[in-house]
C-alpha cells in the first residue's frame, strides 16, 4: 500500500504495464522516456533567441 | 617579467605555486566569463545548467532528510512532503543527465582535446546511478528490503558484495550520505573545470572568421560579430 | 588518405554577452518550481517495510516451510556459497571464479544462525529438548529428518503443518513450530540481526531469512519488480522508477542470460564493459565518428551555419584540417 499524494489527483495505486514480445515497461517509466525524448527533440527545433544586434 | 630575484623568491612559494598552476588550469576570466562564443544558440545547451541546478536541489532535499532521520518520512506528513522532493529532484537530474548526455553526443563535444570532459560527464553519471542506489536501500521501507535482497546477488556474484553489503543499514546511510555524494560532487566538479577550461566546442567544421569583432566596451559597438 | 583535423580553438570565435549566473538560478528556481509541483500532485511511493510478524500472520506455512529449509539446507542462503558460506562456489566468469574470490566475509550458518540459535531462546521445555536432540545428533540425522519433513510440508493439505502425514522428522517440527512463534510474537527480526553489541544496524540475517521465503517475493511479483519482469526499472505502485536501468535489466531477459546459471556476473561484465565503452567514445575510432555520420549537430547549430555557408562544404562535415597549427589543446 502506498501513500496517497496530497492532493487529489487519480493517480492510480498500481501502474500499468505494456507486454510487447519479451518487453515489459511500466506505464509511469514510459511516460517519462517519452518527455525526455520529447524535450531533445524540442530542445534541438524549438529556435534559440537570436543575438541582440 | 619579474625581477631575477622576485622569480626566485616566488619560486620558493607553494602558495605562489599553486596560484600559477590555477591559472593555468583555468585563466583567470574563463572561471566565470560574462560572454559565450555566439554559437552556443540552442536549447540544448540549457540541460547542462539544469542537471546542475538539479544537483543542487537533490543535496538540500537529502540535507533537510537528514535532519529528520531515516523514518521521518513515516510518521510525519513533512517528512512525506520533502521525501517526495528529492524524489523528483532525483528524477529530474537524471533526466536532465541523459538528455544533456544525448546532446552532447550529437555534437560530438569530445572534439578539440575535451575526451576528459566526455569521460568525467560519463563518471559522473555512473557515480550518481551508485549514489541513487544506495539512497534505495535506506528508506526503510518494502523497497529497501527488496531492492538489497535483490541486488545482492549481482554484486556478490562479481565478488564486490563480500566488501560493500547492500543489505548492512548502517554502512549504506554512510555510503549514502556521505562516500557517494562525495564522489559525485568530485566527478561533477572536474566535469565543470574542464568545461570552463576548453570553453564551449565549436560547431563540427565551423573556422573562426577572419576578422572577429565582438561587442566590446572599449569599442562602445553594439554591434554583433562579423561573418 | 587520414588527414589530421583540428578542432580550432573556442575561445578564437566571436561571442556576445551571456550571464552564466543568471541562467544557473533560472534553472534552479524552475526546476524548484517544478520539483514542488509533482511533490505536491503525484507524491512518492513508501510501501510499508514487512515484518517477520505480517509474514507469520500472512503466510504461516511459509514460515514454517522456510525454517524447515534452513534446516535441510536446502534454501538459497544456505546453498548461496560467499559472502556467506561454502556450500557452492558461487558464479564464475568463464574461468574466473569470482563470487568465490570475495570470499566468506559474512559468515551465515543458515540452520544454526537463522533458526537453531534464535528458537533456542524459547524456554518451553518441548522447545529445549527438541533443540537438544536436534544439535546432538550427526549431520546426516539432521538432514534426513528436515528433508523428509520438507517433502512433507509440500503435501500437507490446506497448507497447514498439523496436516503432514506422519512420518520419522524428529525435532524439525518443534523447531519449525519455535520459529513462527518467534515470528508472530515480533522478536524474531531482533534475534536475527547481527551484532551482538547494543546498537544493531545490519539487518542482514532477517533479510536472509525472509527472502529465503515466498512471502517477500510474491508481494514483489505482484508488483511487476521481479528481476524476470524488468523489476530492476520498476517502482512500486504507480511512479516511475529507474528508467536508466533498461539496458541493464534488458539483459536478464534475453538468452543467453535468462537461463545461465551466472547470468548476474555475466550481465555486469557486459555493462562494465559497455559503461567503458560510453566513456571511451572520444578515442573509440568509428564510434566516435557517428555524431557526423547522424548529421543532428546541423540543427542545432542551423544558426552558425546559415551565417557561415562556406564551413557547411567542408567535406564530410568535418573538422577543417589544418596541418599548420597542430591541436596542441586549450589555448589560454
Amino acid at each position: 500500500m502506498v501513500t496517497s499524494p496530497p492532493l487529489p489527483l487519480a493517480i492510480p495505486l498500481d501502474a500499468g504495464f505494456v507486454h510487447w514480445g519479451f518487453v515489459n515497461l511500466s506505464v509511469p517509466n514510459i511516460i517519462v522516456i517519452v518527455t525526455m525524448i520529447v524535450l531533445f527533440v524540442l530542445a534541438l527545433v524549438v529556435p534559440f533567441p537570436k543575438d541582440q544586434a | 617579467m619579474s625581477a631575477v630575484r622576485e622569480e626566485a623568491g616566488e619560486e620558493r612559494s607553494w602558495s605562489a605555486s599553486v596560484v600559477r598552476w590555477v591559472s593555468r588550469l583555468v585563466p583567470r576570466g574563463q572561471w566565470l566569463p560574462d560572454r559565450q562564443p555566439s554559437y552556443v544558440a540552442s536549447w540544448i545547451y540549457v540541460f547542462g545548467v539544469a542537471a546542475l541546478a538539479s544537483l543542487v536541489l537533490v543535496i538540500v532535499t537529502g540535507v533537510v532528510l537528514t535532519v529528520g532521520g531515516v523514518t521521518w518520512w513515516h510518521d510525519s506528513s513533512l517528512g512525506h512532503f520533502v521525501n517526495s522532493l528529492h524524489l523528483w529532484t532525483v528524477e529530474f537530474l537524471f533526466a536532465t543527465m541523459v538528455i544533456h548526455l544525448w546532446g552532447k553526443f550529437v555534437m560530438a563535444s569530445w572534439r578539440g582535446g575535451r575526451g576528459m570532459t566526455w569521460l568525467t560527464g560519463v563518471f559522473s553519471f555512473l557515480v550518481s546511478i551508485g549514489t541513487a542506489f544506495t539512497g534505495y536501500l535506506i528508506q526503510t521501507n518494502f523497497d529497501s528490503q527488496w531492492i538489497s535482497t535483490q541486488a545482492k546477488d549481482g554484486l556478490n556474484s562479481t565478488g564486490v558484495g563480500a566488501a560493500f553489503n547492500v543489505m548492512n543499514f548502517g554502512q549504506m546511510v554512510l555510503y549514502h550520505v556521505a562516500l557517494l555524494p562525495l564522489g559525485v560532487l568530485v566527478m561533477v566538479g572536474l566535469h565543470i573545470v574542464l568545461v570552463r577550461r576548453h570553453g564551449v566546442a565549436p560547431p563540427i567544421g565551423a573556422q573562426p572568421p577572419a576578422d572577429v569583432v565582438s561587442e566590446t566596451a572599449a569599442s562602445g559597438s553594439t554591434k554583433g560579430e562579423v561573418a | 588518405m587520414a588527414r589530421r583535423v583540428v578542432t580550432p580553438d573556442s575561445h578564437a570565435f566571436p561571442t556576445r554577452r551571456y550571464d552564466l549566473v543568471k541562467e544557473f538560478v533560472t534553472a534552479l528556481v524552475v526546476v524548484l518550481v517544478l520539483v514542488v509541483v509533482f511533490a505536491l500532485a503525484v507524491g512518492s511511493p513508501d510501501e510499508k517495510a514487512l515484518t517477520m510478524k505480517s509474514w507469520a500472520a500472512n503466510a504461516p506455512f511459509d514460515v514454517v516451510a522456510t525454517a524447515t529449509a534452513e534446516l535441510a539446507g536446502t534454501s538459497t542462503s544456505a546453498g548461496y556459497g560467499p559472502p556467506y558460506n561454502t556450500a557452492s562456489d558461487g558464479q564464475a566468469l568463464g574461468p574466473l571464479k569470482l563470487q568465490k574470490l570475495g570470499g566468506v566475509t559474512h559468515p551465515v550458518d543458515s540452520a544454526t544462525d537463522l533458526v537453531i540459535d534464535p528458537v533456542s531462546t524459547l524456554g518451553d521445555t518441548a522447545t529445549q529438548q527438541a533443540v537438544a536432540q536436534w544439535t546432538q545428533a550427526s549431520a546426516d540425522q539432521q538432514t534426513a529428518w528436515a528433508t523428509s519433513y520438507a517433502d512433507a510440508l509440500t503435501k500437507a493439505t490446506g497448507g497447514d503443518p498439523a496436516q503432514v502425514a506422519s512420518g520419522d522428522y524428529g525435532p524439525v517440527p518443534v523447531i519449525a513450530q519455535g520459529e513462527l512463534t518467534l515470528a508472530k510474537s515480533g522478536v524474531l527480526t531482533g534475534l536475527l540481526t547481527t551484532s551482538s553489541g547494543f546498537y544493531r544496524t545490519d539487518p542482514t540475517n532477517a533479510l536472509l531469512f525472509m527472502a529465503d521465503g515466498s512471502y517477500m517475493a510474491g508481494i514483489a511479483d505482484a508488483e511487476n519488480l521481479s528481476g524476470d519482469q524488468w523489476g530492476m526499472m520498476n517502482e512500486a505502485g504507480a511512479y516511475p522508477g529507474q528508467p536508466w536501468m533498461w539496458l541493464y535489466t534488458l539483459w536478464y531477459q534475453v538468452p543467453p542470460f535468462s537461463t545461465s546459471d551466472n547470468a548476474d556476473v555475466q550481465v555486469w561484465a557486459v555493462m562494465i564493459l559497455l559503461s567503458l565503452v560510453l566513456a571511451c567514445v572520444p578515442w573509440i575510432p568509428g564510434l566516435n565518428k557517428i555524431p557526423h555520420g547522424l548529421k543532428l549537430y546541423r540543427v542545432v547549430w542551423r544558426q552558425w551555419y546559415a551565417q557561415h555557408p562556406e564551413t557547411v562544404s567542408v567535406a564530410g562535415g568535418g573538422d577543417h584540417p589544418d596541418p599548420v597549427t597542430p591541436d596542441t589543446g586549450p589555448k589560454n
